[in-house]
């Protein structure tokens, strides 16, 4: 952050589209390399430029899905069928396309090993991404500090990065899943909206003082982070990341 | 020649007075949220609103009698950093003059103070001058807990993260201290026709 800061503004920069990953039938992974890319933290964001050739522009922000790597960065982003950009950059973008952003930006909503934990994530649906780069910073540190997730999606197949969740399992991560529209045969996890007995069962309680970070649709993160506090949490030790499905 | 995104048309708004969009934006009927933490719930009964700092006398009022200061109906465009701007919004609130009306100070800037701890920070000069007023109501209706009641700070001219949620005070000072955001990566001081978003812009 602080050295971001001291080399001035953020300019744009041209990043090279360097892959395109189907997560769910709405969200795919755009990985780019950023040539100038200076390192981020997890939780960080950055804004996107599109420009028409007329010279119209349109800008959006998006949190940066990814570890901390070199010149690449990972951006994960759902399609809003009457959005402006989201719709180009998951159905019009492939590798070797090139697109203007400039970051990273955020000093709060971030989490770094050093930190330490407890570490309790909430995500509701693409909320998931910024906790993601969370989560796999805190694989590629090698960090041991005790981390739970607990994510609401609509249906199995909605689960964003499901599978890499998996695998974060035998890393130690607690990884719990509400599905609050359909669930699979057989499914055993939780079937309702986020509420304070499940956030009581997933998460660290106050007594460890945990890192909480909650990430999703506003109505969700309002809800999440009142019954959060309920449960006794420092509201202080609460850090929320919101977005509203508008324009996007 | 500037970059072009390849297959990138857009979607202008034709319904839409583009000069009234600062650079960057996009207008949203919707009226989303941004707040970092949880929402606080500072009852009525005891909320308080104060005046400190650099002034010859604090002051402070509660609940019922800030609601008996002199308000007034306001209609502005707002604009958040996250991207989306909101046009002709109504507000019910009492300007920053009234409630600074024949204080003596030397103060030149201003840190708005919230329940949650969250601050900002202007120059006084930006909240004077029928410029700012702390609002209560929203759309006719008392300002929702989501979006800042029982009162915020609305500084239409500048990003809306210059408008406190939350509000309880303004603290006059002679030294500038940069407030929650700003030393978080944003703006000082947050101009939209500038873009002035983040540190250096």
């Amino acid at each position: 952050m602080a050295g971001a800061a001291l080399l001035g503004r953020l300019t744009w920069q041209l990043a090279g589209v360097v892959d395109v990953v189907t997560e769910t039938p709405r969200v795919k992974t755009i990985v780019f390399d950023v040539p100038e890319w200076l390192g981020h933290r997890a939780g960080q964001h950055v804004d996107i430029r599109l420009t028409a050739e007329d010279g119209y522009r349109a800008e959006r922000s998006y949190s940066i899905a990814s570890a901390p790597d070199g010149t690449r960065i990972a951006l994960t982003v759902e399609r809003l069928d009457d959005g402006e950009v989201s719709p180009y950059l998951t159905d019009e973008l492939r590798a070797g396309d090139r697109i203007e952003l400039r970051g990273p930006v955020g000093g709060y909503f971030v989490w770094e090993p050093g930190q330490g934990g407890p570490l309790f994530l909430v995500a509701g649906g693409s909320g998931i991404a910024p906790l993601m780069a969370m989560l796999r910073l805190r694989a590629a540190a090698g960090s041991d500090v005790d981390a739970r997730l607990l994510f609401s999606s609509r249906s199995w197949n909605e689960i964003i990065y499901r599978d890499e969740l998996e695998r974060l399992r035998d890393d130690g991560v607690v990884v719990a899943h509400t599905l609050t529209r359909s669930q699979p045969a057989g499914w055993s996890g939780y079937t309702r909206r986020v509420d304070r007995e499940m956030l009581a069962e997933v998460g660290a309680g106050p007594e460890h003082e945990p890192h909480v970070y909650v990430c999703g649709p506003t109505a969700f993160v309002e809800v999440v982070a009142e019954d959060l506090v309920g449960l006794g949490h420092e509201p202080r030790a609460i850090r929320t990341e919101r977005f509203g499905a508008t324009g996007g | 020649m500037s970059f072009v995104s390849r297959g990138f048309r857009g979607r202008r708004r034709e319904d839409v007075d583009s000069s009234r969009v600062p650079p960057g934006q996009y207008v949203t009927a919707d009226y989303p949220v941004l707040s970092a933490g949880p929402t606080p719930h500072t009852p009525l009964d005891q909320w308080d609103f104060s005046i400190v700092g650099e002034v010859d006398e604090p002051r402070s009022w509660t609940w019922d009698e800030f609601r008996a200061l002199p308000s007034e109906d306001i209609t502005r465009d707002i604009h958040c950093v996250t991207k989306w701007t909101k046009l002709d919004t109504v507000w019910e609130g009492i300007s920053v003059d009234t409630l600074l009306d024949g204080v003596k100070t030397a103060a030149e800037y201003v840190i708005q103070f919230s329940d949650g701890g969250y601050t900002t920070n202007l120059p006084l000069d930006d909240v004077t001058g029928s410029k700012a007023w702390v609002v209560f109501g929203y759309d006719s209706e008392p300002l929702e807990a989501e979006h800042g009641g029982p009162a915020r700070m609305l500084v239409p001219h500048l990003y809306f993260w210059k408008s406190a949620k939350w509000l309880r005070g303004l603290r006059l000072q002679t030294d500038d201290e940069p407030g929650f955001w700003e030393v978080n990566g944003y703006h000082n001081y947050g101009d939209p026709w500038q873009e002035q978003r983040y540190w250096g812009d």
